[in-house]
């Protein structure tokens, strides 16, 4: 069976050797990377622009970011028909290629999302590493964690004032950089997208920018929906012991400050779904406006085939519906839950639409082709371009997450802050 | 020794050793014995004289190790039937391997569609292979490197580095990669280039009972293809990409894609 072939259904004329070679993997590649790059993005905006009022979603970002990193050289990798070779990219990067960057960009985002980390929870691991030293009988995970402090410390444990402002110079200056970097990140999978001029569909030098703007609202939404599940969790167990533990935040207060994080972040939110949306539209506009050769084929694929995809389920259900939710007056946590999750869902739509409709018409802009995603994997190649390589991407960065948090709790039970 | 003329000394030694490695690499014999400015491969399809029999697809195949009954290929035929209302049917059942042995067209999905004879404009046959392109996308996109243009214009891709990522697929504006079924890197058609190194036609010219592909060299003005080229009205495919296409098609119609 040839690449491709078995989840290819052709209709009308194509060429013999056309199919969907770019499946569900490259979805996800972009919606992963958009993920990591939206979440930075919103870090930042405390960091660097001292938006106070974000403070604690901003770490919590900023780890989820750390998290989401290797799930976007997952993706690449799955999709690989050579993935033991994938190294060759960055052994021989033949730089007249989009792809051929993406090591060196991604490993220098990598850097410098591992530093800022560092410098943000450098005091709190001094601080557990000196406790945990002190403590006579120190459980399994507690020596576990122990170890792994002492390695990540690096030597460090100078906690002086002059020291920790050093930190914040620090942070803000990784920040900073980190910004454009995160965005030539994704924008630069928007390009890899935008400059195949063979494509008609995703040929736009408007890719990168609708990646980008996309990318940091499907961050973004991310980091509101996991940040009102966390403190969630929180406040239960806070109810249940009844705020008797110093230094632990009570459930009326959880409530207060879940309530102001998630009103000003959902306001961000609107303002980049807005551009996200102009974006998009003014593509559609202008490409049924100019009428070039290929508009023919395409708008028989954006009004004929795939209108419930586009319009239905992204533009109504993953835009307009949640722009409502969000827009309505005095927002609850629980409504910021439903329009999140909608967001996300619009955006990986959004994704879909752009790689597989990009795909779903012919050279010959005379035939179509639809793609089946493999349900039920019968083979190696049916798991990794099929629905259960996509639930794998998906759950990693949660396992990830889980894991990091114990090493960088992304909720620091602090009050004096 | 004293530091100055230690510096001084391994400079000189630097300098001195790195001259001889360097006219090694100057003159390598592979890369001079490679280089032949007087040689670019090109190639004329006659359209005319094209009747589908599938030969060429045939002997592809079996020439180069494409196995025979994947739907890939690295040649292909084409037939148009243009109706006299019009419309444009096209189709290239498996490539054509087997010919065209119906008039009904192959519409993929929606099965085969019966023409009656008496509504028939037009109808021809069009065969495509890689345009071995001066300006080849597929090469500009390949992040490894894998696939390259050869001195006289060839492009090829090399099996033990190509990672499979499917960009020069993507980037190809004529469809003539794919993924080798067996290797599982980017394949495509080679001008039969170990064949045409050494003096060979390619197996499709050669198995061509008609004439209808020519294969030749168009730096040498002498050349039968390159005097058709330089003489007559010849056309290449989708100009408007700006990949220089190599291969040019007398009676080009404006219904081929």
């Amino acid at each position: 069976m040839v690449h491709g072939e078995l989840w290819t259904m052709k209709e009308f004329f194509v060429l013999p050797n056309e199919y969907i070679y770019w499946s569900i993997q490259i979805v996800l590649y972009p919606y992963m990377t958009g993920l990591i790059a939206g979440a930075f993005v919103l870090s930042s905006l405390y960091h660097v622009f001292g938006v106070e009022r974000l403070k604690e979603i901003a770490r919590f970002a900023l780890v989820f970011s750390f998290a989401l990193l290797p799930v976007a050289l997952l993706p690449l990798l799955l999709h690989l028909q050579q993935p033991l070779r994938g190294i060759n990219v960055l052994m021989t990067p033949h730089f007249t290629s989009a792809i051929s960057a993406f090591g060196i960009v991604f490993l220098t985002y990598a850097c410098i999302v591992a530093s800022e980390l560092w410098f943000v929870y450098r005091a709190h691991i001094i601080t557990t590493l000196n406790s945990l030293e002190l403590q006579a009988d120190r459980r399994a995970g507690e020596s576990l964690l122990l170890g792994i402090y002492r390695v990540i410390s690096l030597g460090s444990r100078d906690l002086s004032e002059e020291a920790l402002t050093a930190d914040h110079k620090a942070i803000k200056i990784l920040a900073g950089v980190g910004i454009p970097v995160a965005c030539f990140l994704h924008g630069y999978a928007g390009f890899i997208f935008g400059s195949v001029k063979a494509n008609a569909l995703w040929m736009t030098p408007l890719m990168p920018v609708i990646f980008i703007v996309s990318a940091i609202v499907s961050g973004i939404a991310l980091c509101i929906l996991c940040y009102i599940v966390a403190i969630e969790l929180r406040k239960g167990r806070a109810r249940r012991k009844s705020g008797t533990q110093a230094g632990m935040l009570s459930a009326e207060e959880y409530r207060t400050l879940e309530s102001t994080e998630v009103r000003l972040t959902c306001k961000y939110l609107l303002l980049f779904m807005v551009l996200a949306i102009t974006l998009e539209l003014l593509d559609i506009i202008f490409r049924g406006y100019t009428a070039v050769k290929s508009w023919d084929i395409i708008r028989e694929i954006i009004y004929g085939r795939d209108f419930f995809k586009i319009f239905i389920l992204q533009y109504t259900i993953g835009n307009a519906i949640p722009f409502i939710l969000l827009l309505l007056p005095r927002i609850t946590p629980r409504r910021a839950v439903v329009a999140c999750l909608l967001v996300l869902f619009g955006v990986f739509m959004m994704r879909w639409n752009v790689v597989i409709g990009g795909q779903a018409f012919s050279l010959t802009f005379a035939g179509f082709m639809d793609y089946h995603m493999p349900l039920v994997p019968t083979s190696l190649e049916t798991f990794k371009e099929g629905l259960g390589g996509a639930l794998l991407v998906g759950v990693i960065p949660f396992v990830l997450f889980y894991y990091l948090n114990k090493i960088f709790p992304a909720f620091l039970e602090e009050k004096a802050h | 020794m004293k530091r100055r003329d230690f510096l001084k000394n391994s400079i000189v030694l630097v300098a001195g050793a790195s001259l001889p490695f360097a006219a090694l690499d100057w003159i390598d014999p592979k890369e001079l014995l490679a280089a032949r400015p007087d040689l670019r491969w090109g190639f004329l399809v006659d359209t005319h004289r094209c009747v589908g029999c599938g030969f060429c697809v045939k002997a592809c195949k079996k020439e180069n190790g494409i196995p025979y009954d994947a739907n890939v290929t690295r040649t292909w035929v084409e037939r148009y039937v243009v109706l006299k209302d019009g419309k444009v049917l096209a189709d290239s059942p498996k490539g054509a391997r087997d010919g065209f042995t119906t008039t009904a067209i192959d519409r993929g999905a929606e099965g085969m569609e019966k023409v009656r004879d008496e509504d028939i404009a037009k109808a021809f046959f069009v065969p495509k292979l890689c345009n071995q392109c001066a300006k080849p996308p597929c090469v500009q996109v390949c992040p490894v490197g894998a696939t390259y243009q050869t001195a006289d214009g060839v492009v090829l891709v090399d099996r033990s580095w190509c990672i499979g990522c499917g960009y020069c697929i993507m980037a190809c504006p004529y469809g003539v990669r794919f993924f080798h079924p067996v290797y599982h890197v980017a394949d495509k058609c080679t001008f039969c280039y170990h064949r045409i190194t050494k003096g060979m036609k390619t197996a499709c010219v050669g198995a061509c009972p008609f004439g209808a592909r020519q294969i030749g060299n168009l730096r040498d003005p002498a050349d039968p293809i390159s005097r058709v080229i330089l003489t007559q009205r010849v056309g290449v495919l989708k100009d408007a990409f700006g990949t220089e296409p190599q291969v040019y098609y007398l009676g080009l119609s404006k219904e081929v894609r």
